[in-house]
């Protein structure tokens, strides 16, 4: 196939299009509430009442707005239905008819959406992620194409560098930067891998990506492993996430078919095959080393960095190692150029970033907002604010990051920014509390996490994480004292200095940012001093 | 034979290049002190204890995977490290059961050495009193997991000097313990060949030789007997 020939095949399935799609939801937040029926039903209602000719149903992946779904979306108008049930099926169609509905209308130009701005979901929940000849009616793999016959690998290196992109697995490490080392590795094996393991509790950024849009992200791994000079890729999912790896083991099979994955890819000398790795679910196999000795199938234990895995990954070969997302990136970086895209964002933090906004807030959902939008913007507006009472504080980052207070709300959504405030990007999770939220509850929520999830191998993280959550939970039953609180930030320095890898290294995160923001609610639960000793202390000072 | 010289502690070092960190350190005669560390075996950079400060770098570096570069300054013993130290150590002690007195690595224990080494007296940390179990299905050796720190010196040591791979880590966090075998009894592991490497380089009581137990001590009870009666019966053969 040439580009002619691609250009074509998109424009023939453009055209095959009916003038109305009724587009619904199958990501498996919509499917646990009986979407593929309703998609059953629209189906049939659209047969009952002789639409077909020009009216189409199609299952999409993820719309966003989640926590209101199942949704279905009439492309010509955008009209947006939430909640749906299975029932109100018949009752859409008609609406298209001359009829009427009863399924709740949402309102698309909520800032919700309006302040959203879509690279990476550009395709998510308007085309069907089971259809390779959908992403190509959407411009698809025409960016690969370009690099291939337009392009030499340094210059898509360039590109991306130049695009100011970063890592978004939680890092933030300038992806071309990471690009440039493994391309300058001698040539000989090279592996590409994308990270889809997202262990944070409550994230599903990736999940979604995955599951709405696959070939965006195998179209960003092919042109990496064209940058760095790549001809095998593994892509590492969760084996909790099926829907994603289903979708996944079909495009890539539609893929090849079409000659974009494979030997030869568009018939040029460029050879690139795509395996994917299920990981059994551990948190600390999301981290490089360790999902690397995932894949060549040792114990997931993470390894002292340096080597980095650019210089002696997966079967000490270089690799690449990226998370979903960032690779979702790629295509539009190199069709619509790194200038374009380093006008998103901010200075050091480029692009968009997805955050699964969950919480004490009105809207629930997956979001994809330019860096540099505030938290209040965030929050308040697009999330509607918390629905009863006021908001105490947002957690970024999961277990790595810390909770943000409300008098910081005005903090720009940026790597630097996050970092400064005591909290990190992360992966994406950005979770809202309100005033009844216990800080030192939600302390102990994240370091039950991390002791759970620490592999075990250092001795700070395996044993530093079980006794500062034996000591929140001492202070939360009240039978802590004040030496107790500063023997616990002491550890928890210790435990960040000292380990080996990133899950202890920023474990006392969620502890140390409450004791500096909300430092009044451990207090509050100290011991009381014996009353004897009260006015020694006092006479003490 | 390239070389590279650094500071330690101040002293100015010559070292061969490509050296550790704590290599060098050794040979300027600067003791660091280790734990998961041995001489023949590849790196595990577990216990943390080597971890040492290094001028331009805010990160502490563990000594032992740390490769010595030109003009390097290096601090082996901080008050912050110092401090580090002993808060590993009490970690140590609180997440097993090490009582001393009663322990056939008594006098002979690199934890003990060490604990000693960074005056840690008590454990500000509380004892977790693990029940993780002793195995002594094996004919000649005997392992309390209690004692273990799993430093994965035996690991390597069975892995890459004896060829047999008896050992591996089985689960995660603090449910981690030492696997024989397919998580077997160590004495039906067919793998051992009983070379005992393992118990030379385990640094505490964890993997001991059998006979040297305290809790071995087997009183001849049917003695007493024997000589109650033989004095009151005048019987003297037994
Ligand atoms: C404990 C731990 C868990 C991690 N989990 C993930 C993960 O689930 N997904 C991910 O992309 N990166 C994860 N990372 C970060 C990866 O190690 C690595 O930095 C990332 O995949 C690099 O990709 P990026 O540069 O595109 O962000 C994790 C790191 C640590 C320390
Ligand atoms: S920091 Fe935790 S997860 Fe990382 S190596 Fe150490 S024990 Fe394992
Ligand atoms: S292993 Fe060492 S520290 Fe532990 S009880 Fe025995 S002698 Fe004491
Ligand atoms: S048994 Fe001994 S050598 Fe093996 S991990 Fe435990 S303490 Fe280390
Ligand atoms: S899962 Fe249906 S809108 Fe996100
Ligand atoms: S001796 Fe260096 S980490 Fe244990």
């Amino acid at each position: 196939m040439d580009l002619v020939e691609l250009k074509a095949l998109a424009a023939a399935e453009q055209a095959k299009f009916k003038p109305v799609r009724v587009n619904c939801c199958t990501s498996t937040g919509c499917q646990a509430a009986q979407s593929l029926e309703i998609t059953k039903n629209l189906a049939k209602a659209v047969k009952d009442r002789g639409l077909g000719d020009r009216v189409e149903v199609v299952g999409v992946g993820c719309m966003g707005f989640c926590g209101r779904g199942p949704l279905v979306q009439i492309s010509t108008d955008d009209q947006l239905f939430e909640a749906v049930t299975p029932d109100q099926a018949a009752g859409i169609i008609a609406s298209l008819d001359g009829g009427s509905t009863d399924a709740e209308v949402g309102d698309v130009n909520h800032p919700f959406f309006s302040r959203q701005f879509h690279i990476v979901r550009k395709n998510s929940g308007k085309i069907n992620p089971d259809r390779i000849e959908d992403y190509i009616a959407s411009g698809g793999y025409q960016a690969l194409y370009k690099a291939l016959f337009e392009l030499s690998p340094d210059e898509v290196v360039t590109e991306i560098t130049q695009s100011g992109l970063r890592g978004r697995g939680g890092g933030g490490f300038p992806t071309g930067v990471k690009w440039a080392t493994v391309a300058k590795m001698p040539e000989g094996q090279k592996y590409v891998i994308c990270n889809g393991d997202e262990g944070d509790p409550g994230a599903f950024m990736d999940r979604s990506v995955l599951e709405s849009d696959p070939h965006l992200v195998l179209e960003g791994m092919a042109i990496a492993a064209y940058a760095v000079g790549a001809d095998h890729g593994y892509i590492y999912v969760r084996a909790e996430y099926p829907l994603a790896i289903d979708r996944l083991n079909k495009a890539i099979k539609q893929a090849k078919k079409y000659g974009i994955l494979g030997s030869q890819i568009f018939d040029s000398p460029f050879d690139f095959k795509i395996d994917i790795r299920i990981g059994a679910g551990a948190f600390v196999c999301g981290e490089e080393t360790a999902l690397i000795h995932s894949i060549e199938g040792k114990r997931g234990n993470p390894r002292t960095r340096p080597p980095y895995p650019a210089q002696d990954g997966l079967m000490h070969c270089p690799t690449l190692i990226n998370n979903v997302e960032t690779y979702a990136n790629i295509a539009t970086i190199i069709e619509k150029g790194a200038d374009w895209y380093s006008q998103i964002g901010t200075e050091g933090s480029k692009g968009t970033k997805i955050f699964a906004l969950t919480g004490k807030i009105r809207n629930n959902g997956l979001i994809e907002v330019p860096m540099g939008i505030t938290l209040r913007e965030i929050v308040e507006e697009m999330g509607g604010g918390v629905p009863d009472g006021t908001i105490k504080a947002v957690q970024t980052g999961g277990p790595s990051g810390g909770c943000i207070p409300a008098h910081l709300l005005d903090t720009p959504v940026d790597y630097d920014s996050l970092t400064k405030v005591g909290s990190m990007m992360g992966s994406g999770g950005m979770v809202v509390m309100d005033q009844t939220t216990s800080m030192v509850e939600v302390a102990q929520f994240y370091m039950d996490f991390c002791r759970e999830e620490s592999c075990g191998k250092c001795i700070p993280c395996r044993a530093g994480t079980v006794q500062l959550h034996s000591m929140l939970t001492r202070l939360l039953a009240r039978e802590a004292t004040a030496a107790d609180l500063e023997t616990m930030a002491a550890l928890c320095a210790m435990v960040k200095e000292m380990s080996l890898c990133g899950l202890g290294m920023t474990a006392p995160n969620p502890v140390l940012s409450t004791l500096n923001y909300f430092r009044s609610e451990y207090e509050e639960l100290l011991q009381p001093m014996p009353a004897r000793l009260q006015n020694s202390a006092v006479t003490a000072s | 034979m390239s070389i590279t010289t650094l500071k330690i502690n101040g002293q100015d070092v010559v070292t061969e290049s490509g050296k550790t960190v704590l290599d060098a350190a050794k040979e300027a005669g600067v003791a660091i002190p280790t734990l998961c560390h041995l001489e023949g075996v590849s790196e595990a950079a577990a216990c943390r204890l080597c971890a040492v400060e290094v001028k331009g770098t805010p990160k502490l570096l563990p000594a032992c995977v740390t490769p010595v570069s030109e003009g390097m300054e290096v601090e082996t013993n901080t008050p912050k490290l110092q401090d580090y130290r002993r808060m590993i150590v009490e970690l140590f002690f609180a997440e097993g059961n090490h009582v001393c007195s009663i322990c056939v690595a008594n006098g002979n224990c690199e934890l003990q050495d060490v604990a000693i080494e960074v005056g840690m007296d008590h454990s500000r940390f509380s004892y977790r009193f693990p029940d993780r179990g002793v195995d002594l299905s094996h004919p000649m050796f005997g392992i309390d997991h209690n004692r273990c720190i799993l430093c994965t010196r035996c690991v390597r040591v069975c892995d890459e000097v004896e060829g047999a791979h008896v050992w591996d880590v089985g689960n995660r966090g603090e449910a981690c313990y030492i696997v024989s075998g397919m998580d077997q009894p160590w004495g039906e592991v067919s793998a051992c060949t009983a070379c005992g490497k393992c118990v030379d380089a385990c640094p505490t009581g964890s993997i001991f030789r059998k006979g040297t137990t305290t809790g071995e001590k087997a009183g001849d009870r049917a003695k007493l007997e024997f000589l109650v009666n033989a004095r009151d019966k005048q019987e003297w053969s037994r």
